[in-house]
């Protein structure tokens, strides 16, 4: 059955992020030949419309305001309504980020529909469309379907391969314009902690330290690592607590949820709440002295050692295979 | 000021999770206030004692949340509220709590709503925003920081690492984020207490809701474990053999690198 799926894109420091790729890809599994139609929303994005065709956009809803150039939930609550009344879809894909989370319970409630979020596969089988996600702190895993209403979905970054970039693409890019008014909300300040880089959500390597670095001068050489591997550096809560590094770099339950294609975690026990936000990656390294540690439970591959020795040893092997390759 | 708390009992996710027919087992698991709604709980506890005023935490569940509902009231908290739903409602999502929470809410005249940001085992993080929706109540979620001036908020939230700095009105919901304060354990005087405060049951009747008003919009087909993985490798020998097999294997084998 084919179905019109509206997606919304995410603009951060004024270009997409890719979790509003992966987004249009589930939109095409939802839409089982129907029509694809991006949203992006805020102060000046027109320009970012064409990427979203590339990806696999068939049409993209631009909406302007100045109001909506920093997110609010009643701004873009605003603006996704008009979009919806305009466009009357049967399917909407957000990114189950920050913004994601915030927005879609809201938009859900008001339109009496379910929500089905944290969505890491798509699937059509037997007739339905099926979201997996994940429950119980990744411990487990649920498939859903809707029974009734709009297929209103959140996705969790880095889980569902986006489309073939294609320039060649083409597709309509039309606007709406809707007056923004009554926000209940101001956001007066914003305190950047994130570094500029590689966006954790996306990296597809990622080096995380934890309590075992035992100090800020200890994540020097894990910043090298992940450098020399194009990734980025991650922490567990620890590692946080004790002042080694920035809240902004946690992941688990509190922090970021990553899936990377790698995971080195350096002296990182592996609490549960650290492992709700990595465990779905898809290899694992732990480097920890303890054998008994439980980050070896999830581990692809382990070593028992300590991680002042080991790090500075991987550095010099990717290194060389860096020469050799 | 009048206080509210939405509190989950939840499956402690350090236990071990057992599926048995389709279902995760609760046989011999444990049982705790989801750690979000801690923080709701305590923050409210504080928010009274600075501005006067009441807290009552209510939950959504059937008679077993009376353990928790009993250890906030241990906490602080004034007055508990079960809305039990287990024989009357059998396709639940979160829809149906969230409607059936703001039924009961709708008029309590709350002045501020506290929730968790997300349930550590349903994990969707759905119910706080939906709730302020369907009241009517403009929300911040995961906040790390909460000072109530008159009606006048100022709200720290975390978003992804960055700190967003919100001014907003009562009343307001919000939703807790670790580090918005530290829990209090109840105390021994407190947990007696806690027995002689008052604690309602209601139903779906009492909220003059039926069953077709509240019912699930989404259905879960199906819960397994994640395919097992093969036992990690622990590498052995000499460390830089052990470090030279590694990028090997990640080379080779896993071909990330
Ligand atoms: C509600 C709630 C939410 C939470 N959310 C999160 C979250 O989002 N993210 C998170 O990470 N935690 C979270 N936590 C905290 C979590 O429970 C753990 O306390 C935390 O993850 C521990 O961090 P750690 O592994 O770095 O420290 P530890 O548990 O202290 O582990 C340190 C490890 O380092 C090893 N080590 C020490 N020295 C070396 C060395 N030289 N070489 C190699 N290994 C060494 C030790 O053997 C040990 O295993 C949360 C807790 C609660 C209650
Ligand atoms: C017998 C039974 C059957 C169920 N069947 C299904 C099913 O088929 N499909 C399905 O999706 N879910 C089902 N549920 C689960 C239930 O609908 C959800 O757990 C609930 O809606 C909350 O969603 P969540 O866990 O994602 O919480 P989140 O939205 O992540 O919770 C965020 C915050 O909302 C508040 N909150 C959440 N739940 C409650 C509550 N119950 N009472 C008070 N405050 C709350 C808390 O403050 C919490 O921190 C069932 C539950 C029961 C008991």
């Amino acid at each position: 059955m084919a179905r019109k799926v509206l997606t919304l894109a995410e603009v951060r420091d004024g270009a997409l992020r890719n979790v509003s790729f992966e987004a249009v890809a589930a939109a095409k599994t939802i839409a089982e030949g129907g029509e694809v139609v991006s949203v992006v929303v805020g102060a000046s994005v027109r320009s970012l419309a064409n990427e979203l065709i590339a990806y696999g956009a068939d049409r993209v809803v631009v909406v302007e305001h100045e109001k909506l150039a920093t997110y609010t939930p009643d701004g873009y609550a605003q603006a996704l309504q008009a979009v919806v009344e305009q466009e009357k879809p049967e399917g909407i894909v957000f990114g189950h980020t920050a913004l994601g989370k915030d927005l879609s319970p809201k938009l859900a409630a008001k339109w009496q529909s379910g929500l089905v979020s944290d969505v890491v596969a798509v699937e059509e089988t037997g007739g339905n469309i099926v979201f997996t996600r994940p429950i119980y702190s990744g411990k487990a895993f649920e498939k859903k379907i809707v029974t009734d209403g709009f297929m209103f979905v959140t996705v969790r970054p880095n889980n569902i391969a986006p489309l073939e970039k294609d320039e060649s693409r083409a597709g309509t890019i039309v606007d709406v314009q809707v007056d923004i008014k009554d926000l209940r909300t101001i956001v007066r300040d914003v305190v950047r902690k994130t570094a500029e880089g590689v966006d954790l959500s996306e990296a597809k390597v990622i080096v995380a330290g934890g309590r075992g670095v035992k100090s800020a001068e200890g994540f020097e050489p894990l910043k090298e690592l992940a450098n020399l591997l194009g990734g980025a550096v991650g922490a567990s809560r620890g590692a946080c607590d004790a002042g080694y590094c920035d809240y902004s770099l946690q992941i688990g339950q509190t922090g970021k949820v990553v899936t990377p294609d790698l995971y080195i975690a350096c002296g990182i026990s592996g609490a549960i709440q650290h492992l709700a936000g990595m465990s779905n990656s898809k290899v694992i390294v732990a480097i920890n002295k303890d054998p008994e540690a439980n980050i070896f439970k999830v581990a692809d591959y382990g070593i028992v050692g300590d991680l002042f020795e080991v790090v500075p040893l991987l550095i010099e092997e990717f290194k060389k295979l860096k020469v050799h390759s | 000021m009048n206080i509210f708390v939405l509190m989950k009992r939840t499956f402690d996710t350090e236990e071990k999770i057992v599926v048995q027919n389709g279902k995760v087992s609760e046989e011999g698991a444990e049982f705790i206030i989801n750690p979000y709604d801690e923080y709701a709980i305590e923050e409210a506890i504080q928010v009274r004692d600075q501005h006067g005023g009441e807290v009552t935490v209510v939950t959504v569940g059937n008679e077993d949340a009376e353990k928790e509902l009993r250890t906030a009231l241990a906490m602080g908290a004034d007055k508990a509220v079960l809305i039990n739903i287990e024989d009357d409602v059998e396709n639940r999502d979160q829809y149906t709590t969230a409607k059936v929470l703001a039924e009961y809410l709708k008029d309590k005249e709350a002045d501020l709503i506290l929730a968790g940001n997300v349930a550590i085992d349903g994990g969707s993080g759905q119910v706080g925003p939906r709730v302020a929706e369907l009241l009517g109540i403009p929300y911040v979620t995961t906040i790390t920081k909460l000072e109530i001036d008159g009606t006048n908020v100022k709200v720290v939230r975390d978003v992804e690492g960055d700190e967003e700095v919100i001014e907003t009105s009562l009343p307001l919901l919000v939703t807790a984020q670790q580090g918005l304060n530290e829990p209090r354990y109840p105390s021994l005087p407190g947990i007696m207490k806690a027995k002689k405060k008052p604690l309602e049951e209601l139903e779906l009747d009492d909220l003059d809701l039926e069953e077709d008003d509240v019912e699930a919009k989404t259905k879960t087909i199906e819960i397994f474990l994640p395919p097992k993985k093969e036992e990690g490798k622990i590498l052995q020998g000499d460390i830089s053999e052990q470090v030279k097999e590694l990028v090997s294997l990640l080379h080779t084998e896993a071909k990330v690198i």
